[in-house]
């Protein structure tokens, strides 16, 4: 079965994403908008309960 | 439904299957074939993901979970993101550095061939079981309230699925995903204007919001930690993270929309693209819901929305009692609309008692009518201890095909078939490709290297799961019961295999033979305590998970020291 070459060095290539030049600081992004959005998802079921 | 609701119907779902097949009809690469194709970029991958795990079911139980309970589901996708991180920094560079077919080539070359088919002989019971239901769940409510045969509707899914997933394998799945959940994002976004053109013109969305907010219909995020509350933010953290990181990172059918593509980076992206809108799709598909429930506040609603479950026994002996109660229902149903009315007038007047003694008022109508519902259910018991009382996966179903325009019900009645092919459709193409990569090769290790071979016996591999599937649909239709017991089956196995990977990925010490004695002595213990105990059997995922991690460190120093030669590199 042939199979492409199995990658190297693949951590190395960016996100290549505006403000995020390393995976870390994607997850941490990511992080923050889930943060972000469940305390919008509070203050939506505060404001109209 | 006429005649535009089945062009728009037939058109985009043999159209896009059709187009599926045809372009990818020339694929003989094996690689192309399992993996998809080698270009394909993040945003493919993201929709590929998203379009796997959203079955039918979502689009037509959910918004009845935000009629009947409220919006506070979404909670138990807080552990997603965080899920996806971590197969993002620790699943997937593994499983593109060894270059696998399938998460269980991984287990061979971290363990050892036992290890990998355990893993693969688990996923193969447990998801080709469930395949039938992923068919049969949708098929019984459409061809319930579309009055279509039941194994028609079957048969014509199946065979639909089985064609371009056979002929096109991973890229044909991946190409068609796309275009379904353009058909999928197209109708629930005109469901959701439609609803909100339909409710009465002095509400709009902000009062519509205010009534289902005073009725515990938004309450998103429950802080409570009383162990009784089903979803909160706890669970929703923990069990949601421990649940997604077994289905994305163990299951076949995930692993294999993400470990294709061009690179690691866009595997990576496509999995951050969940990451990011998940979360917001479920709240929008729950507040649908919700915003169901005010509609039906001002609208004649039905006490019981499976209408033909209703019926059947609306002219047996219980008839004059079902009148009976449908008749409070329209009087209970004109109280509350009358008390909404009442609580809005006095919020608007500012007088915070007036306001407060209008909501509670409100509130009591609300119930009176909700216990009306209740007792309907337990009438229809009664005569039947085998009817079907849940009715919630009836009611957006039940909007769409009474309020929406000719064309748009064709569209909505295509959203649910979309989400039924593109599950089936990974599921499928999963199953043929564990059995070819795991199973067949081990017992023809010469044909290894025949690509037009394996790609023919990766497509037959498909296409029986693909009848089996449809066969199984067509026999749930005399078991019911079935379909829970697949569910509990998944539970069952779910938590060993997550088990095995974190083995495989955090607890490098531990050899081949702990783990897989650990895995069979866990999953021993997980049978036998759901034979001999009762409780909710989604426990069963975090009992076989730790009974799994702690087997293999104790056997291991059993054991003694593993000899670092068996160890993968990265892994």
């Amino acid at each position: 079965m042939k199979r492409p070459p199995a990658e190297k060095r693949s951590d190395a290539e960016p996100p290549g994403l505006p403000g995020c030049r390393t995976w870390r600081g994607l997850y941490l992004i990511v992080f923050g908008w889930f943060a972000l959005v469940v305390l919008l998802l509070a203050a939506f079921s505060r404001f109209y309960s | 439904m006429n005649v535009v609701d089945w062009v728009v119907l037939v058109g985009t779902m043999v159209g896009i299957a059709a187009y599926g097949a045809w372009r990818t009809r020339d694929i003989r690469s094996l690689n192309t074939y399992l993996r998809g194709r080698p270009s394909t970029g993040w945003g493919t991958i993201g929709v590929s993901v998203m379009a796997t795990q959203a079955s039918a079911i979502t689009f037509l139980s959910i918004p009845g979970q935000g009629f009947e309970s409220g919006i506070g589901f979404v909670q138990n996708y807080f552990g997603l993101p965080l899920a996806l991180i971590i197969v993002c920094a620790v699943f997937l560079p593994v499983y593109r550095r060894l270059n696998v077919y399938t998460a269980y080539e991984f287990l061979g070359r971290r363990f050892d061939e036992k290890t990998r088919l355990l893993g693969a002989a688990l996923f193969l019971l447990q998801r080709g079981l469930a395949t039938g239901v992923t068919i049969y769940a949708p098929a019984i409510i459409l061809s319930t309230v579309l009055g279509w045969r039941l194994d028609l509707v079957i048969v014509f899914t199946g065979v639909l699925v089985i064609i371009y997933t056979v002929t096109g394998g991973s890229a044909a799945v991946g190409l068609t995903h796309k275009w379904q959940m353009a058909v999928i994002f197209g109708g629930m976004a005109t469901a959701f204007v439609v609803l909100l053109a339909k409710l009465p013109a002095d509400l709009g969305f902000s009062g519509a919001a205010h009534v289902a907010g005073a009725l515990g219909k938004l309450n998103a995020v429950d802080v409570s930690l009383d162990p009784s509350r089903r979803y909160t933010l706890w669970t929703g953290l923990f069990g949601g993270l421990f649940l997604s990181l077994s289905y994305f990172g163990t299951d076949q059918s995930q692993v294999q929309r993400y470990i294709g593509g061009a690179s690691l980076r866009e595997g990576r992206l496509g999995l951050m693209f969940n990451a990011v809108l998940k979360i917001p799709m479920q709240f929008f598909i729950l507040l649908l819901g919700a915003l169901l429930f005010v509609f039906y506040q001002f609208e004649p609603a039905p006490l019981f929305f499976n209408r033909a479950e209703w019926q059947r026994h609306a002219e047996g002996p219980a008839a004059s009692r079902l009148q009976t109660l449908e008749a409070h229902y329209a009087a209970a149903v004109g109280d509350t609309q009358a008390a909404i009315r009442a609580w809005l007038e006095a919020r608007a007047s500012a007088h915070p008692e007036a306001e407060g003694a209008a909501r509670a008022a409100m509130v009591a109508a609300h119930q009176r009518a909700d216990r009306l519902r209740a007792e309907a259910k337990a009438a229809l018991l009664a005569v039947d201890s085998r009817a079907k009382t849940k009715d919630s996966d009836y009611v957006f179903i039940t909007f769409i095909l009474s309020k929406l325009p000719h064309g748009a019900i064709g569209l909505l009645v295509a959203v649910m078939f979309a989400a039924a092919l593109s599950s089936k459709a990974s599921e499928l193409n999963a199953l043929g490709t564990t059995t070819t990569v795991d199973v067949w090769r081990r017992l023809r290790p010469l044909a290894a290297d025949d690509e037009a071979r394996n790609v023919r016996v990766a497509k037959r591999f498909t296409a029986l799961w693909g009848v089996f599937a449809i066969g199984f649909a067509l026999f749930a239709g005399f078991a019911e019961n079935l379909i829970e017991a697949i569910n509990i089956l998944g539970s069952i196995f779910y938590g060993v295999m997550l088990g095995i990977f974190l083995v495989a990925f955090f607890l490098r010490h531990v050899g081949g033979d702990a783990v897989f004695t650990a895995a069979v002595a866990a999953q021993a213990l997980v049978i036998v305590m759901f034979f001999s105990l009762n409780i909710g059997y989604l426990w069963y995922n975090l009992i076989g998970c730790a009974a799994c991690l702690a087997f293999s460190l104790l056997l291991q120093s059993l054991m003694g020291t593993r000899t670092p030669s068996g160890a993968v590199r990265g892994a």
